[in-house]
């Protein structure tokens, strides 16, 4: 299954389009300022940060923070008051905005497919615009619906009422990677799902990820979707301005300030935990005592926390894939798994050290 | 049914109802409708008369539909203009038909002529036309809107590819009502211009005895009436495909 989605993924990067797995570009916006005529408070102020091509930026933080407007700025539905976006070192600002839009993918969380158009059409749309020969448009269509595991000649006739809400995500996040663009935008693209279809999507969407390699800018509400879906996060504040800007792992063992030691949670240390796999923790030897179950090393530490605990805390065993025994799932071990990285940040860092005494 | 108690009262000369040149028999009874006078006349009076109604209703929906959609997609872009436009289409729509054609008469340039007849026609289309193309562009989706100005279409692009299309139902909605009270409201047009089903009803309403006429062109208003209304919901069927499919 992985490699067959491997191979589709190949052949989409490397299609016609003129992208490879680098097309993906750097996004950079400079003191980003968004006023509203009217009002005295800029709803963005001053916004500064930087995505690497390739990595999946997700702004994320409470209403009125500013996140959607921020990534509206950059395909210019929204135009902007005073600063500036560079996409691959070029400001958005020289760009025609149609021209820009159709390079930029975009996905809102109602999707907006078009009622009137077969699944097929809807994933069309750009590379019609762009006015690419028809045999051309109907593989890349092919392609796509094949990478979002959807029936090209089943689901691809159908309009978009007939299909469940899950796959008209699918097909929403399709239709923007259709002409291989460079960047992604994506406005709470699950928000609008039930929580079990909603990891599905992003779990789909993560695998995906990991085949284009797109630049993405992910906003959401939901600080649980952020931590899981980003490769750094910025969290903003009411009133638009940043709080902190970093990888998941970072802003959970180090929030910059109450605000975010708040919005990620008084359970930061359980999601950090979350992140890393039985792997990261330094497991000690089986010591001969008969172990009441297994657990794969790939398990999240979090999970293996739950296992322990449901095992009434007693240790478990750890298999590698290959089935090697690879140690004891202890609570004494779990426990210990942040001791070197936490020493070494708050050290380093006044803001882990103030994050550290409000603890 | 009693033709002696009927010529009795009618006086001495025996009245030629039908106004034909010579007499049919269900003529001369006076029955309620008489086959022998409707395939007698048809070719000369009612068939001719059919085809002006069909040029009169399709040149007042057609130009009604082309300033509708002018209109409408004015006031689409520039929402100040809808105001306006819906005082000036309802004042149209209020002003009594049968005064509507006689005051153009007064008018040298039109006179007792075909543009006489179609000027009312097309003004009463306005009103239902134009609100039903605004309403239509207007339950648009926002979202549908919005994902596609994301991916980069021109504003000319949305109206054609995706507001017009999606509007479509709606339009077809007003042109069903249009049409249909067109085809009755021609009738009326015939008091200006000599043209259309109207002439022979209005002849048969002239005709005190005989109904004949005045029941067959009457007939045949409403005939063309449903047929349009049914060519319209094909066209309908045909141009929206997507909506004859069922959520699942």
């Amino acid at each position: 299954m992985a490699s067959t989605l491997g191979n589709d993924a190949s052949s989409a990067v490397s299609n016609p389009i003129g992208g490879d797995a680098s097309s993906a570009l750097e996004l950079e916006l400079r003191n980003v300022q968004k006023r509203y005529p009217g009002r005295r408070e800029a709803a963005i102020p001053d916004l500064s940060l930087t995505v690497p091509a390739g990595e999946v930026c997700v702004l994320v933080g409470p209403s009125g923070s500013g996140k959607t407007t921020a990534m509206r700025l950059i395909n210019r539905m929204i135009p902007l008051t005073g600063g500036d976006i560079l996409l691959g070192g070029r400001s958005v600002l020289e760009r025609q905005e149609t021209e820009l839009r159709r390079e930029i993918g975009y996905v809102i969380q109602q999707v907006g497919l078009f009622p009137h158009q077969t699944v097929q059409e809807n994933i069309a749309t750009v590379p019609r615009l762009l006015g690419w020969p028809k045999d051309r448009i109907d593989r890349r269509v092919s392609e796509l619906l094949e990478l979002i595991s959807l029936d090209p000649t089943e689901v691809g006739r159908r309009y978009p009422h007939q299909l469940s809400g899950g796959q008209r995500q699918r097909v929403g996040v399709a239709r923007a990677l259709a002409a291989d663009p460079p960047l992604l935008l994506m406005d709470e693209p699950f928000g609008a799902i039930d929580p079990i279809n909603r990891a599905t999507l992003q779990d789909g969407f993560l695998a995906l990820q990991e085949m284009v390699r797109k630049t993405v800018v992910f906003v959401t509400h939901d600080i649980d979707e952020a931590i899981k879906m980003g490769d750094r996060i910025a969290i903003l504040r009411e009133g638009g301005t940043l709080a902190q800007y970093a990888p998941p792992a970072e802003i959970l063992e180090r929030p910059a300030d109450e605000f975010v030691a708040d919005f990620v949670g008084a359970d930061r240390a359980l999601k950090r935990l979350g992140l890393a796999t039985l792997a990261d923790v330094r497991l000690p030897p089986m010591n001969g005592d008969e172990p009441v179950g297994d657990v794969p090393l790939t398990m999240s530490v979090r999970d293996a926390l739950a296992a322990v605990l449901a095992a009434g805390g007693r240790p478990l065993r750890v298999m590698s894939s290959d089935g090697e025994v690879r140690g004891l799932a202890t609570l004494d071990a779990i426990g210990h798994v942040f001791d070197g990285s936490s020493e070494a940040l708050s050290e380093a860092s006044p803001a882990g050290r103030a994050a550290d005494e409000q603890a | 049914m009693n033709p002696p108690l009927l010529i009795g009262a009618g006086g001495p000369v025996i009245p030629n109802f039908g106004g034909s040149s010579h007499q049919f028999a269900c003529e001369k009874a006076n029955r309620l409708f008489c086959w022998d006078w409707f395939n007698h006349n048809w070719s000369t009076t009612l068939w001719p008369a059919l085809r002006q109604h069909v040029v009169l209703v399709v040149i007042a929906v057609a130009l009604g539909f082309a300033v509708s959609m002018g209109l409408a997609l004015l006031a689409h872009r520039y929402r100040r203009t809808e105001q306006p436009m819906i005082a000036f289409t309802s004042f149209l729509y209020t002003i009594p038909s049968l005064a509507f054609f006689e005051l153009l008469v007064g008018i040298p340039a039109l006179g007792l002529s075909f543009w006489t007849a179609e000027i009312p026609l097309i003004a009463y289309t306005l009103l239902i036309l134009f609100r039903n193309i605004l309403a239509g562009l207007r339950n648009v989706p926002t979202e549908v809107l919005d994902s596609a100005r994301g991916m980069g279409m021109s504003r000319r692009q949305m109206l054609l590819q995706v507001e017009l299309p999606l509007a479509l139902p709606a339009i077809i909605a007003g042109l069903r009502i249009a049409t249909v009270s067109t085809v009755a409201l021609a009738t009326i047009a015939a008091v200006v211009d000599n043209q259309g089903l109207g002439v022979p009803i209005i002849s048969g309403i002239d005709n005190y005895y005989f109904k004949t006429e005045l029941i067959a062109a009457g007939v045949l208003a409403v005939l063309l009436a449903i047929a349009a209304d049914s060519l319209l919901v094909g066209t309908k069927r045909l141009l929206t495909p997507w909506t004859r499919t069922r959520a699942v």
